[in-house]
C-alpha cells in the first residue's frame, strides 16, 4: 500500500516523474485524437524523428547538471551537416571520412567550451553563446550564405532508413536504435564514479572538490559529450531530412527546455538523464499532438510555452514543499 | 526631429498593423484601411493588387525575350536626363537587406558579375555595399552613411522591410542622387525607378492554380509557409486562399516551417499519419525535397506539387517523375539594378515602376533549364539570368 503511494507520488509528485506523468497524458490525448497513432510504422516515424533531440537531451543533461549550460548546439548541429554536405559533396567514398572529421570537431568545440569554462572561468552561458556565434559566423563565411555540396546516400542511412520488413512494426529505423544505444550509454556513464562527481559538482562545486572530485575535468568531459551529442545528431538530422540553411536552428532553447521538463534543475546537481531524454520526447509528443488537433500554427508556440511553464513550476512546487517536510520531521525527533 | 520621429513611428505602425504591401503607391490609403479591417485573416490581401498581377501575368512585356532583366511588363518610362552625368566610372553605392538565404545569395552573385561587366565597359568605376544582414536600424544607418559619403553618384536599394525603411529612402532622393529601389518596397514613389518582378500574389496564384488545375476536385492540400508576418510570402498565400476558395479541394491546414527540411519532413509526415494528402503548396522552394522524401518513406504516392525554381527541388521533380509547377520569384531581378543606374548616369528613360516578368517553370521545360543549370548547386535557382556573363558558370560553381 505504502509502496502503491509513493510511486503514485513519484509519478504525480515534483522533479523526474511529472514528465513522465505529462508523457502519458499526452500519449493519452494523442490516442483520442488518432487511435492509429501507435501502430507500428507511424509510432516508428514519430521516434524516429524525435530521436535527435532525445539525444541531444542527453548530451545537454550532462553540462546542466554539472551547473553550466550548452547554447551552442544548435549551431554545432547547422554547422556538422553544412560540413558533412560540403565535405562529402555527393561521393558515397567520402562518407566514413568526413564522419571522422565531423566526429573530431564535435569533440574539439565541445573542448574549447569546456576548457574556456572551467579553465578561464567564463561564464558556460558567455561561453557557449560566444562559440554559438562563432559557429555561425564561421560557417556562413564559408559557404557565402548558402550551404553548398550534398549528402551521399551512405550518410542519409542512419538517419532516414532502418532494417526493413519486421512483422507489425514495418521498419526499425537505425535511428530508433541509435536513440537507445546512446540513452543505455548515458544511463550507465551516470551510474559510475564520473556521472556521481558530475551531479555533485552541480549540487555543491565546493564540497565536491574537498571530497576528491575533480570537478574542472567531469565538467570539461560533459561539454565534450555534449559536443559528441551534437554531432550524432547532426549525422541523423542530416540523414533524416537532407541539407537546408536553416538547420539546428533554435534546437538548443528546444533541448535546453526538454531537459528542464525533465526536471532537471538549471544550476545542476539535481535530476536523472532519464527524465531528461523522456523530455526531449514529451517536446516532440507535444508537438504531434498539437498537429493531430490540427491547432492552427500561430497559436502553437503560445500554447507549448505554456504547458511547459505549467509543468515546470508544478515539479518545482513539489520540490520547493518537501525540504520543508523534511526539516520538520528532523525537529520533531531530535535524535 | 520631433516630427521625424512622430513620422517615423506612424509609419511603423501603419505598416505593423495594417500590414500594407509593397506597391500601395497607387492604392488611397482609405481603401487599404477597409480592405485590412475587413477581416483579420485577409491584412494582407489587397483586391486591386491581386487583380492587377494576376492581369500583368498576360501582359506581353516590351523587349527583348532573350534578355526579360531588360523587359518591363506596360513600361511608363521617365525621363532621366537630370540625373545624366557626363564621363564613365561612376561610384555605384547599394544597400542591400542581407544575404541570408539562396536565393538572395544567388542574386547578389548574378549582381557582382553583371557589375564587373559594367566596369569592363568603363561605366562604373568603383561598387561600394553594405550588407544590413536583416536588420532595419543597420540599413537606415547604411543608407544615411551613404548619402553622408557623397560619394554615390547612384544608389541602390533593396529594403529589408517596406514601412520602417520608407523614411530612409525618402532622405536618400532629397540628397539628389538618383535612387534605385528593388525587390521589396516602400511606400514612396520617390525613387527613380522601382524594379521587382510582377509580385507575390502571382507567384501564390500560379502555383494554387496548378494545383486546382491537376487534381480531382475534393483532393486534400497542404501548404508549407515559411514565416508569417513577411509581406512578399503572406501575398503568396494571400492569393492561394482566394483561388483555393473558389475551388472544390480541401485544405487541410497550412503550416509554418521557417524553411527547415527536418521540420518540413516532420510535418509532412504526421498529416500523412492522420491521412492521405494529394497536394502540396508550397510559399517558397526552401526544403521542398523533404517534403517530397516524407512521402517516400511513408510509402505513399508522390503528391501534385508547387515548389520553386531552386534545383534541388527542380532534380527530384525530373527523377521522381511527379506532376509538379516552379513558381518562380525572378531571381534575374538582381541584374537590372546596375543596369538601370548607368541608364540612368546617361540620361537614358527608364520605367518609372519597373515591373520584369515572373513565369513559373512548368514540365515542358523542365528538362531545358535543367540542363541550362546542369553545372550549378543546390540552392541555386534556375531562372537566375546570368548564363550569358563571363563569370559563369564558376562564380555561381563555386560559390
Amino acid at each position: 500500500m505504502g509502496r502503491i503511494r509513493t510511486a503514485a507520488a513519484a509519478l504525480a509528485g515534483g522533479g523526474t516523474g511529472t514528465v513522465f506523468a505529462l508523457l502519458a497524458a499526452i500519449f493519452i490525448a494523442v490516442a483520442f485524437t488518432n487511435p492509429g497513432f501507435f501502430e507500428g510504422p507511424s509510432l516508428m516515424a514519430f521516434l524516429k524523428q524525435a530521436a535527435p533531440l532525445v539525444i541531444l537531451a542527453a548530451g545537454q543533461y550532462f553540462v546542466i547538471v554539472s551547473g553550466n549550460f550548452d547554447l551552442s548546439v544548435g549551431a554545432l548541429v547547422g554547422a556538422q551537416v553544412v560540413i558533412a554536405a560540403r565535405l562529402i559533396d555527393g561521393e558515397e567514398s567520402r562518407t566514413l571520412p568526413v564522419m571522422g572529421v565531423m566526429l573530431l570537431f564535435g569533440l574539439a568545440v565541445g573542448l574549447v567550451n569546456g576548457l574556456v569554462t572551467t579553465a578561464l572561468k567564463v561564464q558556460s552561458f558567455i561561453t557557449t553563446l560566444g562559440m554559438m556565434l562563432v559557429l555561425t559566423g564561421a560557417i556562413r563565411l564559408w559557404t557565402g550564405g548558402a550551404p553548398t555540396g550534398s549528402l551521399s546516400e551512405a550518410f542519409r542511412g542512419p538517419g532516414r532508413r532502418g532494417i526493413d520488413d519486421v512483422p507489425l512494426i514495418g521498419q526499425i529505423p537505425w535511428a530508433v536504435l541509435i536513440m537507445i544505444g546512446v540513452g543505455a550509454a548515458a544511463i550507465w556513464l551516470m551510474r559510475t564514479r564520473f556521472g556521481r562527481v558530475l551531479v555533485a559538482s552541480g549540487d555543491n562545486e565546493l564540497a565536491a572538490e574537498l571530497s576528491g572530485g575533480r570537478v574542472d575535468t567531469v565538467r570539461t568531459v560533459a561539454f565534450v559529450l555534449s559536443g559528441l551529442s551534437a554531432t550524432v545528431a547532426g549525422v541523423l538530422i542530416g540523414g533524416y531530412a537532407g541539407v537546408s540553411a536553416q538547420v539546428g536552428q533554435g534546437m538548443e532553447f528546444t533541448v535546453i527546455t526538454a531537459v528542464v521538463l525533465g526536471g532537471v534543475v538549471l544550476g545542476g546537481g539535481r535530476g536523472a538523464v532519464v527524465a531528461a531524454m523522456a523530455g526531449a520526447l514529451t517536446i516532440e509528443a507535444l508537438f504531434a499532438l498539437f498537429n493531430q488537433m490540427a491547432l492552427p500554427s500561430t497559436i502553437r508556440p503560445a500554447a507549448q510555452g505554456l504547458i511547459i511553464i505549467a509543468a515546470v513550476a508544478y515539479a518545482a512546487k513539489r520540490r520547493t514543499r518537501r525540504p520543508v517536510a523534511a526539516t520538520a520531521t528532523t525537529n520533531a525527533n531530535p535524535s | 526631429m520631433q516630427t521625424t520621429r512622430l513620422a517615423l513611428a506612424s509609419a511603423a505602425a501603419v505598416g505593423l498593423l495594417l500590414a500594407v504591401g509593397c506597391t500601395t503607391d497607387e492604392i488611397p490609403e482609405a481603401e487599404t484601411t477597409e480592405e485590412a479591417t475587413a477581416s483579420t485573416e485577409e491584412e494582407w490581401f489587397v483586391q486591386a493588387d491581386y487583380e492587377e498581377q494576376l492581369a500583368q501575368r498576360d501582359i506581353e512585356p516590351e523587349g527583348d525575350p532573350t534578355t526579360p532583366w531588360l523587359q518591363a511588363i506596360e513600361p511608363e518610362w521617365v525621363d532621366t536626363s537630370e540625373y545624366a552625368v557626363d564621363g564613365g566610372d561612376h561610384t555605384v553605392c547599394f544597400s542591400n537587406a542581407s544575404v541570408s538565404n539562396p536565393w538572395r545569395v544567388t542574386g547578389w552573385i548574378t549582381m557582382q558579375q553583371q557589375v564587373e561587366v559594367l566596369q569592363e565597359a568603363g561605366e562604373i568605376g568603383e561598387f561600394l555595399h553594405s550588407d544590413a544582414a536583416d536588420d532595419d536600424e543597420k540599413q537606415i544607418s547604411d543608407i544615411q552613411a551613404f548619402i553622408d559619403s557623397g560619394e554615390c553618384d547612384a544608389l541602390l536599394i533593396s529594403p529589408s522591410t517596406t514601412a520602417t525603411l520608407t523614411p530612409a529612402v525618402e532622405a536618400a532622393c532629397e540628397s539628389g542622387i538618383p535612387v534605385v529601389v528593388f525587390d521589396r518596397g516602400v511606400n514612396t514613389d520617390c525613387a527613380v525607378t522601382f524594379i521587382h518582378p510582377i509580385g507575390g500574389y502571382a507567384f501564390g496564384a500560379d502555383a494554387a492554380e496548378f494545383l486546382v488545375d491537376n487534381l480531382e476536385p475534393g483532393s486534400t492540400v497542404l501548404a508549407l509557409r515559411i514565416l508569417p508576418g513577411v509581406d512578399v510570402l503572406e501575398h503568396r498565400w494571400a492569393a492561394a486562399q482566394e483561388i483555393f476558395a473558389d475551388s472544390e479541394l480541401e485544405i487541410l491546414g497550412n503550416e509554418f516551417t521557417g524553411g527547415d527540411a527536418a521540420e518540413i519532413k516532420n510535418i509532412v509526415t504526421q498529416y500523412l499519419q492522420r491521412g492521405e494528402v494529394d497536394g502540396i503548396w508550397m510559399d517558397a522552394g526552401d526544403g521542398a525535397v523533404a517534403a517530397i522524401e516524407a512521402f517516400e518513406d511513408a510509402g505513399q504516392p508522390y503528391p501534385v506539387m508547387t515548389g520553386e525554381d531552386e534545383l534541388s527541388f527542380m532534380r527530384k521533380w525530373k527523377e521522381t517523375g511527379m506532376t509538379a509547377l516552379a513558381p518562380v520569384y525572378s531571381n534575374f531581378q538582381w541584374r537590372t539594378p546596375v543596369l538601370a543606374a548607368t541608364m540612368i548616369l546617361n540620361g537614358e528613360q527608364v520605367p518609372k515602376e519597373w515591373v520584369l516578368p515572373q513565369e513559373p517553370i512548368t514540365e515542358a521545360e523542365l528538362d531545358d533549364y535543367l540542363e541550362r543549370n546542369e553545372d550549378m548547386p543546390s540552392l541555386h535557382y534556375a531562372k537566375f539570368g546570368g548564363e550569358d556573363l563571363p563569370g559563369f558558370p564558376d562564380a555561381w560553381r563555386d560559390r
